[in-house]
This record gives structure tokens, C-alpha cells and sequence, in this order.
């Protein structure tokens, strides 16, 4: 696809998103919008998936290990053909395959039962460690909070893929500066994000406009002709990205948009489209 | 009578990853820094590629395992209870027991015979941490026999599995010519019609121990081994315990949420009863040799037996 395109859908993404946390009344759009550019890339242009065949043996693998952007994963596989679009109505609703955090039992297209921080990316090592193991050949590529580098075990996970020279592994870095109780700098930073990855044997890749499709082509190309370390891809975002009223809002973390809030972002994607 | 042979369950663990490791490779095995002592060494010593270290980093480790199961694989992962069960409780929860991933956790040195190491090592909470995880196997081994069956059942069966092992080496009282393990169902190792002995891990052989005592007393006691705590034996339990009209339990665990408890559950619903819970009272253990410390906190013969006279006499 074209960066057009991949622009194209990303919007129709941000549709979803939307759509579902509304529905929902509830869930996390900010960090779903900041996370949409990268998770439309991935889905559409860089992963090996087959959407008609979710479990496929030989698929790339994705985890996303900030779990709470599920609205953003889903939409994208939704709009990837795992499941109808339709659906992204049910989210979080008695009954649905959508569940607030995405579990690997209940949705297409999701690897990895993920929500907890900071256990996705030790999972998405695992799968990492695997593939090289059993000589399979794909990738695997994990998408991180900033606030979620908080969390003790991202780096317990990070010295192991270090040590373990896992150049079949991608993390991500959502870097849009912000977590529930204010900005990453205010409640606990793990700045310098990118000096802290490459201390643990990543190549980095600073990505100054995570929400950039034309920037994102560029990272994750690197990425894939990196070898003999895991890359940590640090993406700049800005949380709540497209929708006016979420853009770098801290409060707009976790809450869906009430009737008029919906119709408003609503538009605006409209006209961005 | 020969001098019976002594093996702790952590022994036979890693002795029959070897054997899986030679039949099957669709495996890996991994451990936290811990491996000379949960006895993963065996294995990493005959299957050097097949094992990863983690380091001191149990939360990583149960995740890992959990990444390497969600690739369609087995992955055991072994630490010491306290650290697999305690520290990494919510890993397990999450992202082993929540996908129902094919991750064997073998626990080691549970319990309070993990000895002079004392009570930050020494886990009587795993069973009942482990117990809680919808989906949960909870497996404890009474010795050698059944603890190497346990190991391959574990490896066969589809889902997460925690296997609780032991530090101290005891007895080996299963005939390995005509044991036979099956997950979920319990074992009768001695019948009676005065009371029902349930009993898991180290605790089965002073079950027996204290049966035969009983039996000098004229007290016919019925000995049950429970080596899958979860999901339990309820119809055979059930069944003694309306036979005989009374039951103590006994373990080497916290007398809250263990086997204890598990056993309660079953007969408040199905046959209540009196019953004892022979168990570490809601206390932290201490430092001292392991044999000692069972002795110490009743988890021998001697206090299943005055369980057992305790419950009589209140008739």
C-alpha cells in the first residue's frame, strides 16, 4: 500500500475506535488514537498475516503489550478482515468477543492475551525466543506504553532479549508522553527511554513522528535489516491523535465520548477522509 | 524391613524431563537462576539448546513461557514455590491460566521441609494461590513414583499445569510396577470405616503412618491420596466420607485455601461432615532441619493421630 492509502486506513481506524468506545461508554481512546498510525502500518504493510486463516503456524506475531489500545487492534483487524467491522459495536459488551483487554481465546487475529503491563513484551519474547528455536522464520513485534516502562518486568524482558541477541523481536514504544495520573515526566519518567533500550542491547530507532506514515515505513524498514539485536522502535505520538477535543488530553485516557462528543469526532474523521 | 529408598520429588522432576526431553521436542524448559536446585539442571545438562535461563526474573520467566505456549509449544518453567506461585502469581493468572496456555510450572521446595532456609522460602500459600486460577491443574506428589508419572501427565495434558515438589528427599511407597496416575482422580491406599485421611505431597506416608497406628488402637482408618488437588477427586471423597462418617485433612500447606479447604468445599456440599485440618496453622515458619519442622508444626504421624482422636472423642 501506498502512504496514502495506509493514511486512508488508518482514518477509517480511528473511525472504529470511536465507535467502539462509544458503544462501550467506556475504554481508553487516547492511547489508542496515538497508537493507530503504527498498528494500520503493521497490519497492512508489514506483517505476514492471513486473515482467513488467523491461527496460520507461519504468521508474524503481535502483542500488544499495552494492552488498554485494544480498541485501536481490533478496529485494525476488524478493517483487516479478521472479523466484521459491525462488531466493534459489541466492545466490551456481555457477550462479545471484544473484551476490554484482548485475550487470545476470544478475538481473530489476537496472539496474545494481554492487559496486565508489562507481561505482553515478556510474552512477545517468548514468541520471539520460539521462532528462532524451531527455525520458523517470522517476526514478532510488540507495542509498549511509555507509562508501562514503569513497570519492573519491561526490563527484566529487555536484558533477556538483549543478552539473547533476538533480532527477530520489534518493540514498539507508544511514546505520547502521558499516563493516568498526568504526564510520564510528573508521575514517574523512564526517560531516557531511548538510552535505557540501547543499554540493554536494542538498536534504537527514534521515530520523531510516530503518527508519520512516510516515518513509520522508514523505522520499521531499518528494523527489518537490523540483525543481531532486537529493535526498540521509540515512536513520538500524540495521544488522542486526530480526534481535536483528545489530543494530548490526559483525561481522555480512559473514557469513551458520550452522544455529542461521538458525533463531533466523528465528523471531524469525516472530513479527514 | 529393607531401608527404604529416599527421593525428593524435585529428583524425579528433572530426571523425566530427560526422558521427555529424549521423546519429544516440542518442549523447552526454562528456570530463574534456580536450576541446580529445582533439578531443570538434569535437563540443561543433556539438552543444553533446549533450556533458557532467565535469571533472577520470575515474572519474565512465567510470561516468556506463556510467549513460548502461545506458539502452539510446551514451555515448563520451574522456580522455587514461593517465587513461582508467591511473586509471579499474577503472571500466571494472566497470561498462563487466562489463554489456558500449555505452560507446566514445576515448583519446587514448597512447604515448610524446604527447612533452614526459613520463612521467606518456605511457601505454605501456593496451593491455595494456584487453586484460585480458574482453569488450574494443582498437582502434589507423594513421592518418587508418582511425582515422575505426575511430570509426563503434566507434559500430555492440554492446559497449565503447577506441579508442587519438594526439596526433602522421603520415601518411595508406590510400587512403580503397579502405580498408575490419573489426573483428577484420587487414590485409596488403605481402607477403613472409622475415618477418612485425605492426604497430599509428603504428608500421604504419615497418613499411612499414622493409620497403621490408629489400627493398634483399634481405630480402622481410610487413607485417600489427593495428588491433584485441582480439579479434585469430589465423588471419592464424598463417597469415604459417608462411609466413615468423619475426615481429616493433611498437608504440608497453609491450613487456609489448601487441600484443606478444597476438601471442606466438596463435603459442605455433598457430605457434610466433621472434619480436622492438619495443616501450618496461619502462622510463617521458622529455620531448622526439615524433619524437625514437620515435627514442630504437627505434620507428622504423631499429629494426624491425635487429629484423628480429637474428631473421635467429640462423638
Amino acid at each position: 500500500m501506498t502512504n496514502d492509502e495506509l493514511r486512508h486506513v488508518a482514518n477509517e481506524v480511528r473511525k472504529g475506535v470511536v465507535i467502539g468506545t462509544h458503544a462501550a461508554k467506556s475504554g481508553h481512546p487516547g492511547g489508542s488514537l496515538s497508537a493507530t498510525d503504527i498498528l494500520t502500518y503493521l497490519y497492512f504493510e508489514e506483517m505476514n498475516v492471513r486473515p482467513e486463516d488467523p491461527q496460520w503456524s507461519g504468521r508474524d506475531r503481535f502483542v500488544l503489550s499495552k494492552g488498554h489500545a485494544a480498541p485501536a487492534l481490533y478496529s485494525v483487524l476488524a478493517l483487516r478482515g479478521f472479523f466484521p467491522f459491525e462488531e466493534l459495536e459489541t466492545l466490551r459488551h456481555i457477550g462479545s468477543r471484544l473484551q476490554g483487554h484482548p485475550n487470545m481465546l476470544d478475538t481473530p487475529g489476537v496472539d496474545m492475551t494481554t492487559g496486565s503491563l508489562g507481561q505482553g513484551v515478556s510474552a512477545a519474547v517468548g514468541m520471539a525466543l520460539a521462532s528462532k528455536h524451531w527455525n520458523e522464520g517470522w517476526r514478532t513485534y510488540c507495542l509498549l506504553g511509555d507509562g508501562e516502562l514503569e513497570e519492573g518486568q519491561v526490563w527484566e524482558a529487555a536484558m533477556f532479549a538483549g543478552n539473547h541477541g533476538l533480532d527477530n523481536l520489534v518493540v514498539v514504544v507508544d511514546h505520547n508522553g502521558l499516563q493516568i495520573d498526568g504526564t510520564i515526566e510528573e508521575v514517574n519518567s523512564a526517560m531516557p527511554i531511548a538510552d535505557k533500550f540501547a543499554a540493554f542491547g536494542f538498536r534504537v530507532i527514534e521515530l520523531a513522528d510516530g503518527n508519520d506514515m512516510a516515518q513509520i515505513r522508514e523505522a520499521f524498514t531499518a528494523a527489518r535489516e537490523s540483525t543481531g539485536a532486537p529493535v526498540a522502535i521509540v515512536a513520538e505520538t500524540v495521544k488522542g491523535k486526530g480526534v481535536s477535543f483528545m489530543e494530548g488530553q490526559v483525561d481522555w485516557h480512559g473514557k469513551g465520548p458520550d452522544d455529542d462528543q461521538f458525533e463531533q469526532a466523528m465528523a471531524e474523521l469525516s472530513r479527514e477522509a | 524391613m529393607a531401608e527404604t529408598k529416599k527421593i525428593a520429588t524435585r529428583v524425579s522432576y528433572g530426571e523425566t524431563l530427560v526422558e521427555l526431553g529424549a521423546e519429544h521436542d516440542d518442549f523447552v524448559v526454562l528456570d530463574a537462576d534456580l536450576a541446580a536446585s529445582t533439578q531443570t539442571g538434569r535437563f540443561k545438562d543433556a539438552y543444553p539448546d533446549r533450556f533458557f535461563d532467565v535469571g533472577i526474573a520470575e515474572q519474565n520467566l512465567m510470561s516468556i513461557a506463556a510467549g513460548i505456549a502461545a506458539t502452539g509449544r510446551v514451555a515448563f518453567a520451574s522456580s522455587f514455590a514461593m517465587f513461582a506461585a508467591g511473586r509471579a502469581y499474577e503472571q500466571i493468572r494472566n497470561s498462563i491460566g487466562y489463554p489456558r496456555l500449555n505452560v507446566k510450572i514445576g515448583a519446587s521446595h514448597a512447604g515448610l521441609s524446604v527447612g533452614e532456609d526459613g520463612a521467606t522460602h518456605q511457601c505454605n500459600e501456593d496451593i491455595a494461590l494456584m487453586r484460585s486460577i480458574p482453569g488450574m491443574t494443582v498437582i502434589v506428589p507423594c513421592d518418587d513414583v508418582e511425582a515422575r508419572a505426575a511430570t509426563r501427565a503434566a507434559y500430555e495434558f492440554d492446559g497449565p499445569v503447577y506441579l508442587r515438589l519438594a526439596r526433602l528427599a522421603t520415601p518411595v511407597f508406590n510400587d512403580p510396577e503397579t502405580y498408575e496416575f490419573k489426573l483428577g482422580k484420587g487414590i485409596v491406599m488403605r481402607e477403613g470405616t472409622d475415618v477418612t485421611i485425605v492426604a497430599c505431597g509428603l504428608m500421604v506416608q504419615a497418613a499411612l503412618e499414622a493409620a497403621e497406628k490408629l489400627a493398634e488402637k483399634g481405630v480402622s482408618a481410610e487413607v485417600i491420596n489427593i495428588h491433584t488437588v485441582k480439579p479434585i477427586d469430589a465423588d471419592l471423597i464424598a463417597r469415604s466420607a459417608a462411609k466413615t462418617g468423619r475426615v481429616v485433612t493433611c498437608e504440608e500447606h497453609s491450613v487456609i485455601g489448601g487441600l484443606g479447604s478444597a476438601v471442606c468445599d466438596v463435603l459442605a456440599e455433598r457430605c457434610p461432615v466433621p472434619v480436622r485440618k492438619v495443616g501450618v496453622e496461619d502462622v510463617y515458619g521458622v529455620s531448622g532441619p526439615a524433619l524437625d519442622l514437620l515435627h514442630r508444626y504437627g505434620l507428622d504421624a504423631e499429629g494426624i493421630t491425635s487429629a484423628v482422636e480429637g474428631l473421635l472423642a467429640r462423638d
